[in-house]
């Protein structure tokens, strides 16, 4: 139990610290990388004193703990209604203040009376959240070191705020923790409001129009989520007397249905599912590190998280289908508007809710196979995505822009990055590494239990294919003479996290066996008392393709690096035309450059036409799903 | 065995044809004279190309798409000029910016005769190009290939 | 036939795996042949000799090395590498859909080799051939759907083994298939990528800059991938042997039939119609299969 105390305090203290140490202190950095060690080593540490055990449940005495919770969730409340009155934005004030009176109210209509038997707990699931929080966390926290001055440098006008900044991040890998080890609802609540909080101010960091206005959405959107939320507490325990996450799946399915709902419909807020996606796309105006740390790989994951952990009492309701098919719809949809964007970070993020999509998808169907294939997403997903974010975040300042049209030649200006950025795609949609492993089983896990939705998946991945490929293309063409090299301008502290994250995509896929025999598999006995058996000879075949890919692919390249001498280098063939190998000679004698431009078929798939459909659709879903519950 | 005879593909290029020979070139493709009989294709692209066919005259526009063309295409390669204007620059070949027939640009290995050139004559002439484009491969083979260059 | 068959059955993995390494090109080359053949009949054209496929990728292996960038042939050689994996998968008995995974990716391996280049006709036949293989991505998935729903397993050799008429379960997946078989085949109206007809308005596509045995390569691989097609075409007859081998010929022949009589389509017209053709006719036989159970 001490270790996920430690968990949630360490990073708590080194957020005060990253607040209060001044500025261009040298220690900062030293204390900075002690802790993301420490935050390496304790969730590893986790998984191996825990690799045998099944879940474990703490009791804690906590009345103080409670009421200090209590007054901070207060205090929030009224530092977000400040911040809200000084924006002259009023939706967020009521949203607040709805929020609040429930709670309160609740507290001092039950608050004596409350029983929490364990207050934290801890099992194969939360270890592998507190992985990914843990190492990726960490990671992107060292990758901030050598991003935060490039950031300032290119943007004078924003105040330099690197103290608050760092308090925040580590702060919210705290918060993080905090919801991944409680099994107190209350206190999940508490630190879930936290996340949504740091996610505000982290996304308001520039603190101009664009970036308030995107704030303030996410902030809307996320306490409409917890203000749901807030209700599935105080309902769930007014009918059950329930406040623990462990009782709640155990209690009868007709009565938990409602809250649990509830639980689910905060989490698709979370996790920015359709029709609360615009928040995540409109947050990419943070700075890169909390894209990558709280957009893509972990605070949207805690979303899918708590669906994943309330799904099992839906099961086989009507709304667990509502849920499914929002999950499906968001993964399609996003799918298909990824295509017609060129702005390289609003790619991820659409492709991000499309994965999320895809995991609560797995958890409305909520089969062995399902989960199964939900958990390695989540992983898979988490390493490869931020991979990306932090290196569209480099390109962004080595280039001068984040546009993919303008990431022609990647490979020859920036040669070792492009490679790391071609890891973390393949991880994304290649066959035979990450994402695919796992769609392979969803694959299967949908046409058991829901035809619709491996017809959705069959669709949704073709459009995957689209514009991964065609980003993939851009960056890795070549082209005649040279080229500026800019990559020596990237810091090492960048490099550093870049390495990490590109060794741990390749790991992951490598040990996926391991990682399922030994983590999910204990996780879904104890859900399902089966585990879904995985085809060995599959298994074979995928580790042949990979294998032979890890060795025929840096031996090919070195051999036509270096080796292959029999050919006769000319230029592009530009219809007889070429002045030299990259200019042709266009009409009235005049030197045009080639240029290469993508496909992004705004006419059918932009984002204004699809969007609403999305959001329509699903709108309609959540209802048939509410209203399934209340009955 | 002969390959190249067995599947030589043509790259036509007008260089300043009045079209005469264009409309020949085209003919000798279709049903009537069916030049994919021996195997030939007619590509679009130097890079698969094995035989080059000009008509017209050379100008000083069309020699260098001309020599761009012909250093795209892989060796062993011939040249075939097809119809008078291209063999000598024909009655064209006073004016001011006519310098001749392509051999003036590019080494010529068969004349196809004729304004317009018969698709008979062009089919042969690219048939006897086959014999030499065998030659230069076996010569090719003899000497060695050259080494890479960039 | 019978003997044949007994014969193949009883071959263990690797066994089938080398047989179609070995013999793949020839039937894919020869079928190549057959079909430019044929195409030259319906022209009215007396056409070149069956074996001309062969001539042609013998000369291609003796033409000297031109390359745009040191990279290029890579791609080429990944994209040969992996479709003949997958084929050897496929006649392996293997998972369909590993086999269909790992052909995306053989795909995807040709579509980077086209954009690698950095030459506009390249460049626009590889953006391109993204669309087409987002446009037959979802029925090619749907027919191992289908067919997982009918047979209960994903194997292919379970499903070829499978006693009752595949294709009286799975007529709308079959005729989806048959759709975008046309684009695997690159063949009119749907060979928007490159053609093998008469250099069209982007020279030949994806292909421009590889020549020499670069281009060989991936007139083989394209063999290899025409062999393995036609053996998902003989999955849903596989009851019967005799009539599956007749019907993935006649299939073939009725795709030169479609090739010679259409004039290419747009791009628009092809992706949308691809995705609302495996709507109608594969999505609803999955969906009606589904209800059956
Ligand atoms: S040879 Fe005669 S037909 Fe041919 S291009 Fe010259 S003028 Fe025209």
């Amino acid at each position: 139990m001490s270790v996920l105390i430690f968990l949630i305090v360490f990073p708590l203290v080194i957020s005060l610290l990253a607040l209060v140490l001044p500025r261009g202190f040298h220690i900062r950095k030293t204390i900075g990388t002690a802790a993301n060690v420490v935050l390496c080593a304790v969730p590893i540490y986790l998984l191996v004193a825990n690799l045998d055990q099944g879940p474990s449940y703490f009791r804690l005495e906590s009345g103080f703990v409670d009421i200090l919770i209590f007054l901070l969730e207060v205090l929030i409340a009224g530092y977000l209604i400040y911040l809200s009155v000084r924006a002259k934005r009023y939706l967020p004030v009521v949203l607040v203040l709805i929020q609040m009176s429930m709670m309160i109210g609740f507290e001092f209509a039950y608050g004596h009376s409350i029983q929490v038997e364990h207050a934290l707990f801890m099992d194969k699931f939360s270890i592998i959240m507190a992985l990914i929080v843990g190492i990726i966390g960490s990671a992107i926290c060292l990758y901030g070191f050598g991003y935060m001055p490039e950031y300032h440098e290119h943007h004078p006008e924003v105040k330099d705020r690197r103290n608050y900044f760092g308090f925040l991040m580590y702060l919210f890998l705290s918060a993080m923790f905090g919801i991944i080890f409680s099994n107190n609802l209350l206190w999940l609540f508490f630190f879930w409001e936290v996340t949504t909080l740091c996610s505000f101010l982290l996304i308001g960091y520039r603190d101009d129009k664009a970036s308030q206005d995107s704030a303030f959405r996410a902030l809307n959107m996320n306490l409409i989520g917890g203000v749901v939320f807030a209700f599935g507490i105080v309902y769930l325990f007014v009918t059950t007397q329930t406040m623990e996450l462990d009782k709640l799946l155990l209690l009868d399915q007709g009565t938990v249905l409602l809250p649990a709902v509830c639980f689910a419909f905060a989490g698709l807020a979370k996790s920015a599912q359709f029709p609360f996606s615009s928040w995540l796309t409109g947050a990419m105006v943070a700075p890169t590190p909390v894209s990558a740390l709280l957009h893509s790989s972990t605070m949207v994951k805690a979303g899918v998280y708590l669906i994943l952990r309330v799904s099992p009492v839906m099961d086989n309701t009507v709304a667990a289908q509502m849920l499914t098919l929002i999950g499906g719809v968001s993964f399609l949809v996003t799918a298909l508007i990824a295509i017609s964007q060129s702005n390289a970070k609003k790619v991820l993020a659409y492709s991000t809710i499309s994965n999320l999509g895809l995991i609560v998808a797995c958890a409305g169907v909520n089969t062995p196979a399902a989960v199964w294939s939900a958990l390695l997403l989540i992983i898979f997903h988490a390493v490869a995505k931020s991979l990306l974010f932090l290196c569209v975040g480099i390109i962004e300042y080595k280039l001068g822009s984040r546009d993919i049209e303008d990431m022609d030649f990647l490979i020859m200006r920036l040669p070792k990055l492009t490679a790391v950025m071609m890891i973390g795609m393949a991880g994304m949609f290649l066959a035979p590494f990450g994402m695919i492993i796992s769609k392979f089983v969803t694959l299967k896990a949908f046409i058991d239990g829901n035809p619709a939705m491996a017809i959705i998946l069959a669709y949704g991945s073709a459009a995957t294919i689209f514009f991964w490929t065609k980003w993939m293309g851009k960056i890795i063409s070549i082209r005649h003479g040279e080229a500026e090299v800019v990559e020596h301008t990237v810091s090492t502290w960048e490099w550093i996290t870049l390495g990490i994250l590109a060794v741990a995509t390749v790991a992951v896929c490598l040990a996926f066996p391991f990682i399922s025999i030994h983590v999910i598999d204990p996780y879904i006995m104890e859900l399902f008392n089966t585990a879904p058996v995985i085809d060995m000879f599959n298994v074979l075949v995928v580790f042949a393709i990979m294998f032979s890919l890890l060795i025929i692919l840096p031996l090919g390249l070195f051999y036509y690096a270096f080796i292959n001498k029999h050919y006769k280098r000319v230029g592009t063939y530009l219809g007889g035309a070429n002045v030299s190998n990259i200019t042709f000679e266009g009409a009235m004698d005049s030197t045009q450059p080639i240029q290469l431009k993508n496909y992004y078929l705004e006419k059918y798939f932009g984002e204004e036409r699809l969007f609403y459909v999305g959001v329509f659709v699903s709108l309609t879903l959540i209802f048939i799903m509410f209203g399934v519950a209340a009955i | 065995m002969g390959w190249f005879k067995r599947s030589p593909w043509v790259l036509h290029y007008n260089a300043t044809s009045c079209n005469g020979c264009d409309i020949e070139v085209i003919v000798s493709l279709t049903p009537l004279y069916d030049l994919e009989r021996f195997g030939i294709i007619n590509t679009g692209n130097p890079k698969h190309a094995d035989i080059l066919a000009v008509t017209g005259s050379v100008n000083e526009k069309s020699r260098q798409v001309l020599l761009n063309l012909y250093e795209q295409m892989p060796n062993p390669k011939v040249v075939v000029a097809v119809g008078l204007c291209a063999t000598s620059g024909c009655v064209f070949q006073d004016c001011y910016n006519v310098l001749g027939g392509v051999d003036k640009v590019l080494p010529v290995d068969v004349y196809v005769p004729g304004c317009a050139a018969r698709p008979e004559s062009i089919i042969d002439g690219i048939l006897k190009a086959c014999e030499i484009l065998e030659e230069k491969y076996s010569q090719r083979k003899k000497t060695g290939y050259p080494a890479a260059k960039e | 036939m019978n003997t044949i068959h007994e014969i193949v059955l009883n071959w263990g993995i690797f066994e089938r795996m080398l047989a179609f390494v070995l013999l793949a090109p020839l039937v894919g080359g020869l079928l190549a042949g057959i079909d430019r053949k044929v195409s030259a009949r319906f022209q009215g054209r007396y056409g070149p000799p069956v074996l001309q496929p062969f001539y042609d990728a013998f000369k291609l292996f003796q033409k000297e090395k031109i390359i745009v960038n040191k990279f290029q042939d890579f791609n080429i050689v990944l994209f040969l590498l992996f479709t003949i994996f997958s084929g050897a998968l496929f006649f392996a008995g293997a998972d369909l859909l590993l086999t269909i995974f790992s052909l995306a990716l053989a795909g995807t391996f040709f579509v980077l080799g086209g954009f690698c280049v950095g030459s506009p006709y390249s460049h626009l036949g590889a953006e391109r051939e993204i669309i087409q293989q987002v446009a037959y991505e979802p029925m090619i998935i749907l027919v191992a759907i289908g067919m997982y729903q009918v047979t209960g397993s994903f194997k292919v050799s379970v499903i070829a083994q499978y006693e009752l008429p595949l294709i009286l379960y799975l007529p709308g997946v079959f005729a989806g298939f048959l759709y975008i078989l046309t684009i695997k085949f690159r063949k009119s109206p749907f060979d928007l990528s490159m053609s093998h007809h008469a250099h069209q308005e982007i020279v030949r596509g994806l292909t421009t800059e590889f020549s020499g045995s670069t281009l060989a390569l991936i007139e083989i691989a394209h063999w290899y991938e025409n062999v393995l097609l036609l053996g998902m075409v003989y999955l849903f007859f596989g009851f019967n042997p005799w009539l599956a081998v007749f019907v993935a010929l006649a299939t073939y022949l009725f795709e030169i039939f479609i090739d010679m009589n259409y004039a290419r389509f747009k791009w628009q017209l092809t992706f949308g119609s691809s995705w609302l053709f495996t709507a109608v006719a594969g999505v609803s036989n999955i969906i009606v299969l589904s209800l059956m159970r």
